[in-house]
């Protein structure tokens, strides 16, 4: 498990959510932009606008690109246009985590590990 | 040999252990994440409420405000190690950096109790998603760990166990050849011995019984002689009887 080795060095969340989602996690102080000569944000804000590519290269760029990320978190809307990106990622770090968001109540159905949860237990 | 079968067996039996209380945990984890899932809902929903409740006082959209006011990250994220029968499972821990606050002004002219009050709501959402996410985190590990010890558990026992009593099988019946094999030879020498033994003792027998006979024969040695050597053995015993 060479993962357990850079997790030490993953302290920031990262949100790619709509508007209210990512502006609530912002002023609860999650938000972050990194040193100048890349400026990146850990949070992308998507809209009915966004093109489902920007929010794969969003999801990749927290994902596997940047090394202090810990948590992912995902609006469960927007995961469901990247979904086949969201059941096929299997790593342990960072860990994607869906939210609901305001608009879209949560659905526990469509959340990959809760599926996986269910279909552990057999139902 | 045997003691390779036994130390499977002893590693068999510890693995199983193993993942018995790793399925345990994991069993535990996933109830727990069934349920952080759901309380996770609600504080959503109160948070955005809340949320909704500044962009009423403020009246107006913040989120702009707030996602270019957005600097370094107040609220991080802690891993720390938790041991479960030899796994090491990570658990995230939230804490908040001292010192920098990137909202200052946001609400200053109107709705900054709203948005206090929403900081903190957030900041609580924030605190059972990060609690959700390393639940979640021991869930992936543990379900790669359970399936890699189960994956040992069945090996040892559907193939070591069975390969190793094989060939002490194998062995054993080996040996038990090998006895047997000597067990004949030891038969037949015995016998072959016995036999010799008879012979020998027949031969002897023979031998005194002739040796008696020429002895007899030898009363009469004149007419032998006058017989001339015309018995080539009987002339041969001729000598015998000097000593």
């Amino acid at each position: 498990m060479s993962s357990q080795t850079d997790f030490r060095d993953r302290q920031f969340l990262a949100v790619i959510g709509d508007e209210d989602s990512v502006t609530g996690l912002l002023l609860a102080g999650i938000g972050h932009v990194t040193a100048p000569p890349d400026n990146q944000k850990n949070f992308l804000v998507v809209d009915s606008k966004t093109d489902t590519s920007a929010i794969e290269a969003a999801f990749d760029r927290f994902t596997t690109e940047r090394k202090d990320i810990g948590i992912v978190l995902i609006n469960q809307h927007i995961a469901d246009r990247i979904r086949h990106r969201i059941d096929t990622y299997t790593q342990a770090f960072p860990t994607v985590l869906e939210i609901p968001s305001k608009d879209h109540p949560y659905d526990p159905e469509k959340d990959s590990v809760l599926r996986r949860v269910r279909r552990l237990f057999g139902e | 040999m045997k003691a390779k079968l036994k130390g499977a067996e002893t590693g068999h039996s510890l693995l199983k252990r193993k993942s018995e209380a790793l399925t345990k945990r994991f069993r535990e984890i996933t109830r727990r994440i069934d349920e952080a899932k759901r309380k996770m809902g609600r504080v959503m929903q109160i948070a955005s409420l809340s949320l909704a409740e500044v962009t009423y006082a403020v009246g107006g959209n913040i989120g702009y405000q707030i996602q270019e006011s957005a600097k370094s990250a107040r609220f991080r994220i802690r891993a720390k190690q938790e041991n479960v029968s030899g796994v090491l499972l990570p658990a995230f821990e939230s804490y908040l950096t001292e010192g920098n606050n990137d909202f200052a002004m946001t609400g200053l002219g109107k709705g900054g109790q709203q948005v206090q009050r929403c900081r903190e709501t957030y900041a609580r959402a924030v605190e059972a998603l990060v609690e959700l996410a390393s639940l979640q985190t021991a869930f992936v590990i543990l379900d790669e760990v359970i399936k890699v010890v189960n994956r040992r558990v069945n090996a040892i026992e559907h193939v070591i166990i069975p390969r190793t009593e094989n060939t002490i099988k194998y062995i054993n019946s080996e040996l038990d050849e090998i006895d047997r094999e000597e067990f004949y030879r030891l038969k037949k020498v015995a016998n072959k011995k016995k036999l010799d033994n008879a012979t020998a003792e027949a031969d002897r027998e023979h031998r005194t019984e002739e040796n008696a006979a020429m002895g007899e024969e030898n009363e009469a040695p004149a007419q032998e002689q006058a017989a001339g050597p015309a018995d080539l053995l009987a002339a041969e015993e001729d000598e015998d009887v000097i000593f």
